[in-house]
């Protein structure tokens, strides 16, 4: 028996070249039409070429003491699909500019969401979030009450590939040293609140002022006492104590009773939520705003407000200033716009929180639209630098080195004469974009890739 | 002086409050030798009476709020200032003390409901199936209340007229600016009077000294012809609304949530334990004892050289007790030692 020795002809050879390039070509002809755009590259989660959807996550705690706030997180992000389909009156997306949104979904795909229940808790959130990834297959996560539950989804995120447009969340550390590639903040943080109180402050209660600080250990407690204590020094303040409080201390009367002979005269509440609820409830029960020390009125100040917080604090919030990111009472186009369509779905205003998370849902839709595809780095690369208008507090801008937004923070005061259930909060001023704007580099870290 | 003598007042505040939920703790154990973890949940209703009876009384009627031109919303001014004015007004304000009388049958009928429903098939389980048991009815209590009043906490201010501070340092001859609320006097005169009371009627009634001998030696007491068993279950009633009026009027301390039961269950166990299971003195001088401990703790003279001492001294007396004397400081003999 002769053994054949394989030859390869000039026929052999042409068969074999259109044979490996047809192969090699197959998978781009597959792929290129399955996300609407030009890149032929795979992602997590990419949409399928005859897929009629697209998902996304929102991952809200929906039990826990922020259920109220995340159950109006979920009211927003519910709107924002809805209009994003062209249903309803449109709300911000009449408003908003540019804008590439059409009302027919994302990239003519009709958006559809997945919930998760965040609990407010670290490990809970980047489960969820994990699970939507993983098993419901969503192309952005958005939502959360909190900045350790932000900080932490934003880092699995990042892992992940995944888009994250956070949702009420105030620590400087969110943008700053924990800052992602694939994590984007639109609300407001502690170093601005600290920009845009500075100057009330010094108008309405001077700069010989001794303050005392409640924080909470946490992650936003520690950055907003140093945001606001780098504030009261500038203006001449004077630092008596800072004291750290555990989250959920519940009873704050033994960190209330050594300020009362503390000789201070500002008490600062770095709290937010149940706590802040219960520790100015109790410093007012304990009579500091009745107090007189070094000749001046004892003045209470809670740096970040919520409706919800101002709601459970009842009367005891009258008069106390305060900073948040954006008040349904706000008389520009968009604000109106997106309180009648919340108002009409609902019955009642938006919070903050749920305008951050409706705002980030159509941020994120319309950053898709702008980069044609759902591919990630493509789209983070269409909402870094973007400018924008029309969402409330006035030309605002996404910061491409840090992912924060820049934009107009209101400085608002319990209101002693409500007109109305809603009319809690009253805005003292509108700070300008300008005053509340500082240097990406001031708190460090790193982005990191736009591929993973 | 001043900061010692406010830092007193807040443990005796603070102490009232664990002594009062530690009682009814200490009750439902020593009579029916149930560890109950929904004790704390108790408590939370008891606050949740006083805002129910709250909302009772401002039941409104809705006017469209023309300030709102976005969206139809609504006004609401309670029936019961529409009807009496003023004194519909002032009703209103003294919701909170006025609950106590809302909240005391209601709070029975929860306990012997429990008792009678629950508790009683677990009386000759392991104490791991009580707590397990209990525990989860604590969870099933949270969840229809905040399914039914949200997870944010709700105002539920003390009667206008206390709502302010006594000037308790021009009282002692000390400084005259020395302030504390009055409401938390109040609490702590309230939880000093229900201590006394549930006491006197354990001493000094018949049904209280069955009680007390079944808690000492209920195979006797039976044996002697006396249904033991009928009046721990009223023991356990009482328990429940003892657990209910400390958080009636805790509510306008700390505005009522759904969870505010479990922050106070592990302190209440805690209280327990060091007092000696069982033991309704050893509850009630452990909760004083460990409220002052912890307002002491507090103090930054203190902390500045024990830093975060405050947040760890109750349980780092929990452990040396547990070490030295594991039936607690009024423990009987041979409770837990075994």
């Amino acid at each position: 028996m002769s053994k054949k020795t394989p030859t390869l002809d000039r026929r052999g050879f042409l068969k074999a070249s259109v044979a490996t390039s047809m192969a090699a070509a197959a998978p781009m002809f597959f792929i290129q039409n399955s996300y609407a755009g030009s890149h032929a590259k795979t992602f997590r989660n990419m949409p399928k070429a005859d897929a009629k959807s697209v998902t996304l996550g929102f991952n809200v705690p929906q039990t826990g003491a922020y259920a109220d706030e995340g159950a109006d997180e979920l009211r927003a992000f519910k709107l924002a699909v809805k209009h994003l389909n062209g249903e309803g009156d449109g709300g911000m997306m009449n408003t908003f500019k540019p804008s590439a949104l059409k009302g027919n979904g994302v990239l003519g795909k009709k958006v559809e969401f997945v919930t998760g229940d965040t609990q407010t808790k670290s490990d809970a959130a980047r489960n969820s979030a994990k699970r939507m990834i993983e098993k419901d297959g969503v192309l952005m996560i958005s939502g959360g009450s909190s900045s350790g539950v932000a900080i932490a989804v934003q880092g699995l995120c990042q892992e992940m590939g995944t888009i994250f447009m956070a949702g009420l969340t105030h620590s400087n550390d969110t943008t700053g040293k924990d800052k992602r590639r694939y994590g984007f903040r639109h609300f407001f943080n502690a170093k601005m609140t600290g920009s845009a109180l500075g100057p009330v402050l010094k108008e309405e209660m001077g700069t010989e002022r001794k303050a005392y600080h409640l924080t909470s250990d946490y992650t936003w407690g520690w950055t907003q006492e140093e945001s606001i204590k780098e504030t009261t020094e500038g203006l001449g303040w004077k630092t008596v104590k800072t004291v750290k409080t555990p989250v959920g201390a519940g009873d704050f009367s033994q960190y209330i009773t050594p300020i009362l002979n503390s000789g201070a005269d500002t008490l600062i509440l770095n709290h937010y939520g149940k706590d802040m609820i219960n520790s100015l409830t109790q410093s007012v029960q304990f009579g500091l705003r009745d107090k007189q020390v070094n000749g001046k009125n004892f003045e209470i100040i809670v740096p970040l407000y919520s409706r919800l917080m101002a709601q459970g604090a009842g009367k005891n919030l009258q008069g106390i200033l305060g900073t948040t990111n954006w008040n349904w009472a706000l008389t520009d186009d968009g604000s109106k716009a997106f309180v009648k369509s919340f108002g009409k779905e609902y019955g009642n205003p938006p919070s903050q929180a749920a305008h951050t998370c409706y705002v980030q849902t159509l941020l994120y839709a319309n950053a898709c639209e702008v980069a044609g595809t759902f591919y990630p780095p493509e789209v983070i690369k269409a909402l870094e630098g973007f400018k924008f208008d029309g969402m409330g507090n006035g030309a605002t801008e996404y910061r491409a080195e840090d992912h924060q937004c820049f934009k107009d923070v209101l400085v608002v005061r319990g209101n002693d004469k409500p007109t109305s259930q809603f009319d809690l909060l009253k805005i003292v001023k509108q700070v300008p974009r300008s005053a509340v704007e500082y240097e990406a580099k001031i708190f460090g870290g790193e982005l990191g890739p736009y591929k993973v | 002086m001043d900061a010692i003598l406010i830092q007193i007042l807040n443990g005796l505040d603070k102490g009232g409050a664990y002594a009062l939920i530690a009682l009814g703790l200490t009750l439902t154990f020593g009579t029916l030798g149930v560890v109950n973890f929904a004790h704390g949940a108790l408590f939370m209703m008891g606050a949740f009476c006083a805002v129910l009876f709250n909302k009772i009384l401002t039941i409104s009627k809705k006017v469209k709020d023309e300030s709102i031109t976005f969206f139809d919303a609504y006004k609401e001014t309670p029936y019961l200032e529409i009807w009496w004015g003023d004194t519909g007004t002032a009703i209103i304000d003294y919701s909170v003390p006025l609950s106590i009388f809302f909240a005391i049958p209601v709070m029975l009928l929860v306990g012997v409901i429990m008792e009678r429903g629950l508790i009683k098939h677990f009386y000759k389980r392991e104490h791991a199936d009580q707590i397990l048991v209990t525990f989860g009815l604590a969870i099933v209590i949270q969840e229809i209340i905040r399914h039914f009043f949200g997870a944010n906490p709700i105002p539920t201010p003390a009667p206008e007229i206390v709502s302010g501070s006594a000037a308790v340092g021009a009282f002692f001859g000390l400084n005259e600016n020395l302030v504390y609320p009055w409401w938390r006097l109040i609490y702590l005169a309230f939880s000093l009077s229900i201590i006394a009371a549930v006491f006197a009627f354990l001493k000094f009634t018949t049904f209280g000294m069955v009680v007390r001998a079944g808690m000492a030696d209920r195979e006797t007491v039976e044996l002697l012809g006396i249904n033991v068993q009928k009046r721990f279950t009223v023991v356990f009633g009482i328990a429940t609304v003892v657990a209910g009026l400390a958080g009636v009027m805790y509510a306008p301390i700390l505005p009522p949530d759904y969870h505010m039961g479990m922050d106070f269950l592990v302190l209440s166990f805690v209280v327990v334990v060091v007092g000696g299971m069982g033991s309704l003195g050893g509850a009630v001088l452990a909760g004083f004892m460990l409220g002052l401990l912890q307002s002491f703790a507090s103090m930054n003279e203190v902390k500045a050289i024990l830093p975060g001492i405050d947040q760890i001294i109750i349980y780092l007396v929990a452990v040396v007790i547990l070490l030295v004397r594991p039936r607690g400081l009024m423990g009987r003999e041979g409770v837990f030692e075994d």
